[in-house]
């Protein structure tokens, strides 16, 4: 059975590529899915009559106890048989419904067979979280289906509306089988039967799946989703909304009917519901125009039939019941699909429009006529053997059974009557309607539809083997001491055949009498499913307005100050409340540390009252270099070199940007909110200094860098603890880094560069700078018009010296203060100063290369070290060491995480060269553009 | 381990500045109280390690240099900031290039959800504004459906 359910998964997945390779004659390729699982449950006819259910079990999840675990006893053979069959027949009759170019036929051949495979697992899963599974797919699928066009409002709110119904509904059964499992100690249906709570346990388990039966099958008051969702093709409608997902509801209270038929609300809650729907359902379809909707609410009143069926729960009715599963699939869908055919024969399905189709397509007619004659309950169609058993299982039963029979009645003349209307409207010559113009239908279009009804036929027929096939599942319920009810076309003339003809004989009055009086009676409930269902939806609307119209604000000053208000309550309070406080503390390492310090403190403080740009930037800056005098003397050359360097590239980008933006910041003029703001601000400050009070007193363990030392020189091959740390012990660390720099550059670089084509990041010079800069080395740049000649003559010649130095950094690194960050940013600041001398010109004649190409050449570099290590059978950007006599330099020391520093260089010139060219030279050429621009209008 | 009290308030100062700058809504102003905000972070790093001499063998005696751990995490910090920094500063421009100012504003469908829950409304009809073609069979088959139900007959 998994074999089964895992073919519909992969007809599914290649599906789509069969319909564009094939057209709409795919689906016939893709019908061979169903097909097979038609033939194999024929195969095991023999076995499931013998009353032996075929069992598979495949482990799933053994943590949780979750199985594949499938069984098929006699009630799940006869659906699974409907499930492949009537399948297989819809998809036979999509090949011709469909037009080959329809946009949407690779989407619906591949859900609808997803949904035949779904619906295949659903009876037969034996876990029952399994079966929940298929049960939720089908309501996907279906909820897909319905959505066929997507371009129309109608199927979308369909759609979204039986989808949340049958979730609904599915949720509650979900909690009602977690119930019963919980209780049993399993979830397979064949333990939890053996092994059921009691009392009002067993009640709430029994309502919540009941629940979730009825949403799925369109009882009261979940009906409206039904005819809603006939939105949908009639392929979909014929085959999900006849004869296999609304049946899933029924089919599940066949399923524990017989453990749960004593149970208190079982039988009260089916009967009522059932009995309502029915009569709603048939009354209303009465007053139906549109032969698809007619059928539809038919549908519904039927489905409460089957429910009261299979709800009153005794050994007869159950035969009954699962009887009469197998003549409304063969029937029902038989006319959804002649409704398809007249559809699209004549353009309409509109009954008033309607007039002497039968006369037209006679074949199309008898095929109408038979399957209407077994939904009326005629013999010797199924429907009449069917209801004959219900009728007189009925009889034979309590004073609740004879009530219930009453309405069965009732509900039967109702169904007969709209029955005669279905014809009449479908296929009736009318008097005052023109006869309309109906196109051949050609024999493939009609043939599955004739199969199924000439099926319904020979199940009347042959009335006796259906009985000892489909018996087996009845007889699950107690047998009294009669011998039981048989299935057959003939008893003689029982008071049940006298009901029979009643019943038909009132159903033509009805309809004669609609005919006539055209009554106009409204049925009114106090509750209605439709309106509560709107209600809900708005009001879940209107919460989630509320809700997020009070938390999701847009503003980001508002967000941060939730975050940092958490901040300083929750680790704030914990830091009052109940961490020790460090009694010792020393107030400086060395008296130097107060002087940096208080630079620091007032340059900060001062930063943040500053109202002009350039002030403030100037004073962000002065704190950043007293950090980094801060880092001097903590002993920390290589950060303090790192963060000079830093923040010089920064004061640099921050010039390049200030020029452009207005001098002074835009005040705002609410006072209040300055003051929040310098409130949250010193609040979180108090509580951050006190936590690096408390953590730091805190420290106990000898810190993990303690053996740095030792292992950077014998692993690393260097010196520098820091720099070896960098390119060896925490490496991986790097990595990630140089990564998140290339990702910010490519991110300036695409906020700045207008058009793809700017991005040749060497930028076009006017006048073709770049091919006559080069050779003259020490003469001034096409371009440069306002820069000072001496500056331009004197970078030019400090520019390679201080490129020397920066080389000289990247390789002493390992030994001592410098590195690959550092030698980086030096070389950048070499370059920042070419262009702050003579502009863009300057800048390529410095740099003729990509900024991407430095960058990526970087990133290769760094990974490239990495790998190489792993090739020759290390780690990831493992260090090798290699001590080699060279002549003329002598002895070398050569450590291969030199190359890993090498990259970092690259990335870190890259991000610089990267930043100048975006912030500097191409911020440069818009001001010039727009300078140009402005100058034409006045002239203009 | 014993804290040094002149860090302990530099990094107070530092982050009080910094986060002040954050919430505004100048980006230049955020920019600086993210830059003043690392320089903070990066300090409470190196409170955490003990003071000494460079961290160089050779150099420096085992016993008396500086924890290399922490620094070696700021450096990398440092960079990260130098990157952070570039990218914001071209948001600023961008913004002001588009927009002639460089405040962050507040998101406009935001805005547009709390009008809505102060006038007391719903989302509005959920599929506005999407191509419709109403004019199909299928479609009018569930119109009709809605007018039944809606006349009262649920079935």
């Amino acid at each position: 059975m998994l074999a089964l359910v895992a073919v519909h998964a992969l007809t599914a997945v290649i599906a789509p590529a069969l319909v564009r390779l094939w057209g709409r004659h795919a689906l016939y390729v893709v019908a061979l899915a169903p097909g097979a699982t038609l033939v194999w449950a024929l195969t095991h006819t023999g076995g499931v009559r013998s009353g032996e259910p075929v069992v598979e079990t495949v482990p799933w999840v053994p943590q949780l106890g979750l199985e594949l675990a499938f069984r098929m006893g006699t009630l799940s053979w006869l659906l699974v048989v409907l499930v492949g069959g009537v399948g297989a027949l819809v998809l036979a009759y999509s090949a011709r419904y469909f037009r080959s170019d329809d946009p949407g036929l690779g989407r619906f051949a591949a859900v609808f067979v997803a949904f035949a495979g779904a619906m295949l697992g659903l009876v037969v899963s034996d876990d029952l979280l399994l079966l929940y599974v298929f049960w939720e797919l089908t309501t996907v699928f279906s909820y897909l289906l319905i959505g066929y066009d997507p371009a129309k409002r109608a199927s979308r709110r369909s759609a979204m509306q039986a989808l949340l119904v049958t979730t609904l509904g599915g949720l509650a059964m979900l909690a009602g089988f977690i119930m019963l499992g919980q209780h049993a100690g399993s979830y397979r249906w064949s333990e939890v039967a053996e092994n059921l709570p009691g009392g009002g346990y067993l009640a709430v388990a029994a309502l919540l799946i009941l629940l979730g039966a009825l949403s799925k099958s369109a009882i009261f008051p979940f009906s409206f989703w039904l005819p809603g969702a006939m939105a949908a093709p009639t392929p979909v409608s014929a085959y999900l909304h006849a004869a296999a997902m609304v049946k899933a509801g029924v089919f599940l209270v066949a399923l524990m009917g017989p453990a749960f038929a004593g149970t208190a609300p079982w039988r009260p809650v089916l009967l009522a519901t059932g009995l309502l729907t029915m009569f709603l359902g048939g009354w209303t379809a009465l007053r139906q125009v549109d032969l698809k909707l007619l059928l539809a609410y038919g549908t519904v009143s039927q489905l409460g039939l089957l429910m009261v069926i299979l709800g009153a729960g005794t050994r007869d009715t159950a035969l009954a019941g699962v009887a009469m599963v197998l003549a409304h699939a063969l029937f029902k869908a038989t006319l959804f699909l002649t409704v398809g055919v007249i559809d699209h024969a004549t353009g309409t399905r509109d009954l008033r429009e309607l007039s002497g189709v039968g006369r037209a397509t006679p074949a199309l007619a008898v095929v109408a006529g038979l399957a209407a004659a077994s939904m009326a309950g005629l013999p010797p169609m199924a429907g009449f053997v069917a209801k004959e058993a219900a009728v007189e299982a009925l009889l034979h039963g309590t004073a609740v059974d004879l009530a219930v029979l009453a309405g069965v009645i009732g509900g039967s003349v109702l169904t007969v009557a709209y029955t005669l209307r279905f014809l009449w409207g479908a296929f009736a010559d009318k008097p005052d309607t023109p006869a309309i113009e109906v196109k051949p239908v050609s024999w493939p279009f009609l043939a599955p539809a004739a199969v199924l009804a000439v099926a319904g036929a020979a199940a009347g027929v042959l009335a006796p083997a259906v009985d000892r096939l489909l018996a087996p599942y009845a007889d699950l319920y107690p047998t009294g001491s009669d011998p039981g009810y048989h299935l057959a076309l003939w008893h003689g003339l029982t008071p049940a055949l006298g009901l029979s003809v009643l019943a038909v004989s009132g159903g033509v009055g009805l309809f004669l009498l609609m005919r006539r009086e055209r009554v106009r009676v409204t049925l009114r409930l106090p509750f209605d499913g439709a309106a509560v269902y709107s209600k809900v939806i708005a009001g879940v609307d209107r919460l989630a307005v509320e809700l997020t119209g009070a938390t999701q604000r847009g503003s980001l000053p508002f967000y941060l100050g939730v975050i940092l208000v958490v901040l300083v309550v929750l680790p704030g309070g914990v830091l009052l409340a109940g961490s020790p406080w460090p009694q010792r503390f020393h107030l400086w390492d060395s008296p130097l540390q107060v002087l940096a310090a208080a630079v620091v403190v007032v340059a900060a403080v001062m930063a943040a009252r500053a109202l002009r740009r350039l002030t403030a930037m100037i004073l962000v800056g002065v704190a950043g270099y007293g950090i980094a005098l801060l880092f001097v003397l903590h002993g920390a050359p290589d950060l303090a070199l790192t963060q000079f360097l830093v923040e010089t590239v920064t004061i640099v980008m921050f010039v390049l940007v200030l020029r452009r933006l207005p001098e002074k910041f835009s005040e705002r003029p609410i006072r209040s909110t300055r003051r929040g703001r310098v409130a949250i601000g010193v609040a979180v400050g108090a509580v951050t200094a006190g936590m690096a009070y408390v953590a730091t007193g805190a420290r106990q363990a000898v810190p993990i860098s303690v053996d740095f030392p030792d292992e950077a020189v014998s692993y690393g091959g260097g010196k520098n603890v820091v720099n070896v740390t960098l390119v060896d012990i925490r490496a991986w660390d790097t990595m990630g880094e140089i990564a998140v720099l290339v990702v910010a550059a490519t991110g300036v670089a695409s906020l700045i560069f207008r058009h793809a084509r700017d991005l040749d990041r060497r930028g076009d010079i006017p006048g073709g700078g770049r091919a006559e800069s080069r050779p003259r080395w020490l003469t001034t740049g096409a371009t440069a018009r306002a820069q000072s000649v001496i500056l331009q003559v004197v970078t030019r010649l400090l520019f390679h010296a201080i490129m020397l130095f920066s080389i000289y950094l990247l390789f002493s690194g390992h030994n001592a203060p410098g590195g690959g960050f550092a030698a980086g940013l030096v070389a950048g600041l070499a370059l920042a100063v070419r262009y702050l001398a003579g502009g863009r010109t300057e800048l390529n004649g410095a740099a003729p290369v990509d900024a991407g190409v430095v960058l990526g050449a970087g990133l290769f570099v760094a990974v490239g070290t990495g790998v190489a290590a792993m090739l020759l059978g290390g780690e990831f950007l493992q260090t090798a060491t290699l001590d080699f006599y060279l002549p003329v330099l002598g002895k070398i020391h050569f450590v291969t995480s030199v190359f890993f520093d090498v990259g970092v260089f690259l990335i870190v010139v890259g991000l610089v060269l990267d930043i100048l060219r975006s912030l500097g030279a191409e911020m440069d050429r818009q001001q010039e553009t727009e300078d140009v621009e402005v100058r034409e209008k006045e002239l203009v | 381990m014993t804290p040094n009290l002149t860090y302990v308030i530099v990094v107070g100062v530092l982050v009080a500045a910094g986060v002040t700058l954050l919430l505004e809504r100048s980006l230049t102003r955020v920019l600086m109280g993210v830059i003043l905000l690392g320089n903070g972070a990066n300090l409470l790093l190196l409170t955490g390690g003990r003071a000494g001499g460079p961290p160089i063998v050779g150099r420096t005696p085992q016993e008396e240099m500086s924890d290399p751990l922490p620094q070696a995490m700021i450096l990398t910090a440092i960079v990260i900031t130098l990157g952070m920094t570039a990218f914001l500063l071209a948001l600023a421009y961008r913004s002001w290039h588009l927009n002639g100012h460089d405040e962050v504003q507040d998101d406009v469908e935001d805005r547009r959800i709390m009008d809505l829950a102060e006038r007391d409304e719903g989302p509005g009809t959920e599929d506005d504004g999407d191509a419709d073609t109403d004019d199909d069979a299928p479609v009018d088959g569930a119109r009709a459906v809605v007018a039944s139900t809606n006349a009262g007959s649920s079935g």
